[in-house]
C-alpha cells in the first residue's frame, strides 16, 4: 500500500496492576534488500528497524528489527498498567520515516 | 499371564480406535458444505487464526483503504461511490454472493473488478482503476466484505448458462507443457500435497485474499495467473473472458460456502 497505516489495540479501561495486551499492526512493505528490480540492480533495503512503546513518556517497551520480518508485521506484547495515560507506539525505518500511533487507556 | 496380555493390548486397540473416529469427525461447521471445504480448512491452525482475529488479519488495512475510497468524490460528475449506493453495508450486502453476473448490454458475464470500473467511467466519469493496484484491491475487498458469512449463490441459468458451461469446459481443459488441468489438482488431488503445500479444493469464496507468499491482498485473476505459470501455460490478461468465465464457474462450485472476505491463506 502507498501510504503507511498502523493501528494500535489496548483495552480503554485496566485495574491498577494489571498486566494487559497490547496489540499493533503496521502496512510497511519491509523491502528485504535481497530482490533485484527489472534494471538487474539490487533493490536497497528498506525495513523497519525500531519499535519503541512508551507509556506516558517513559519506555516501558522497545526492540530493534532484523531480516526476515514479514510485511504488514504484526507485533503484540504485554505491559503493567500503573497509571491513565497515553501508549505511544514507534516504528522507525531505515530511511530514516518514523511512524506512530497512539492509544489511551484508563486505569482505575 | 498371556491372556492379560492380549486383553490390554485389545484396550489399547479399542483407543485407538475411538481416538482415530474422533478424528475422523472433526467438522469444519460453516467452512463446509457437503463436499465442498473451503480453503481455510487445509491450512495450518496459525494462519486460520490470522484469518479469525480481524485486527491481526492484514487484510482488513485494505477493507479501510477501500472504506475510505467509497466516501472519495472522484471524476468530472463530482460523485463518489456513495453518492448513489449510500451505505455499503446495506446496498452491497449480497453484491459478493452474486458476481460475477450476467451484462445484457455487453452480452459477456462482469466481474466485481469490471462493475466497479464500469461506475467509475459510466458515471462517475472518473479513470478506471487499474487491476491488481492498491486502489481496485482495497475497493474489491470492501465491497465482497460486505457479504462476509453469506452463502455464495450465483445464478447460472438463463443467458448465463452459456458462459457457464464455457468456465466448466476451462476448468477440465488440459493447458501448458505439464498438461493439467484445474480439476487435475483441485478435485482429483486436494488435500495431498504438491511439494510442501496442500492442494485445497480451490474455492473462490476467500477472495480478494490475503496471502502471505504475496505479503498482500491479491484478486483470484493473479491467483489463476500464478495456477496458469505453475503448470507452464501461458497466462491469460487479468478480466480477460476466460478468466472471469472460470470465475463464474469456481463461484457456483463453491456454491453455499461463506463468503470469507479477506481471507488469509498461505
Amino acid at each position: 500500500m502507498a501510504n503507511v497505516k498502523a493501528r494500535v489495540k489496548a483495552p480503554k479501561t485496566v485495574k491498577k496492576g494489571e498486566i494487559f495486551e497490547v496489540k499493533s499492526l503496521i502496512t510497511h512493505k519491509m523491502e528485504s534488500g535481497q530482490r533485484k528490480g527489472k534494471d538487474g540492480k539490487k533493490i536497497p533495503r528498506q525495513i523497519i528497524n525500531k519499535f519503541v512503546c512508551s507509556y506516558n513518556g517513559k519506555d516501558v517497551f522497545s526492540s530493534n528489527w532484523h531480516g526476515a520480518v514479514s510485511a504488514n508485521p504484526y507485533l503484540s506484547f504485554h505491559i503493567k498498567a500503573v497509571e491513565s495515560g497515553s501508549l505511544d507506539l514507534t516504528w522507525t525505518d531505515d530511511s530514516g520515516a518514523v511512524f506512530k500511533k497512539s492509544t489511551k487507556i484508563k486505569v482505575t | 499371564m498371556r491372556k492379560l496380555y492380549i486383553g490390554a493390548l485389545s484396550v489399547a486397540a479399542l483407543t485407538f480406535a475411538v481416538g482415530c473416529s474422533v478424528q475422523l469427525a472433526k467438522t469444519w461447521g460453516k467452512y463446509e458444505v457437503e463436499d465442498r471445504r473451503s480453503g481455510y480448512t487445509y491450512r495450518i491452525a496459525e494462519t486460520r487464526r490470522i484469518q479469525d482475529d480481524d485486527f491481526e488479519n492484514p487484510g482488513m488495512m485494505w477493507v479501510d483503504e477501500g472504506s475510505s475510497l467509497w466516501g472519495t468524490k472522484d471524476g468530472k460528475a463530482g460523485k463518489a461511490c456513495a453518492s448513489c449506493h449510500n451505505d455499503a453495508s446495506a446496498t452491497m450486502a449480497k453484491a459478493g454472493t452474486e458476481y460475477p453476473k450476467f451484462n445484457s448490454k455487453t452480452g459477456k458475464m462482469q466481474n466485481l473488478e469490471q462493475r466497479i470500473n464500469q461506475c467509475r467511467t459510466k458515471n462517475m466519469e472518473a479513470k478506471a482503476f487499474k487491476w491488481e493496484s492498491s486502489q481496485m484491491l482495497g475497493m474489491t475487498t470492501f465491497v465482497r466484505h460486505q457479504s462476509r458469512g453469506q452463502a455464495m449463490n450465483v445464478k447460472v441459468d438463463g443467458d448465463a448458462a452459456a458462459f457457464f458451461k464455457k468456465g466448466e469446459n476451462f476448468y477440465n481443459e488440459r493447458r501448458g507443457q505439464l498438461d493439467m488441468s484445474c480439476s487435475n489438482c483441485h478435485e482429483d488431488n486436494a488435500g495431498n500435497m504438491a511439494r510442501a503445500d496442500m492442494l485445497s479444493q480451490g474455492h473462490s469464496n476467500g477472495f480478494p485474499t490475503y496471502r502471505l507468499k504475496w505479503q498482500k491482498v491479491g484478486s483470484l485473476h493473479r491467483r489463476f495467473r500464478g495456477c496458469d505459470k505453475n503448470i507452464r501455460a501461458t497466462p491469460f490478461e487479468y478480466g480477460s473472458d476466460e478468466y472471469v468465465n472460470l470465475e463464474f464457474y469456481l463461484a457456483w462450485r463453491g456454491r453455499g460456502l461463506p463468503v470469507e472476505t479477506p481471507s488469509v491463506r498461505n
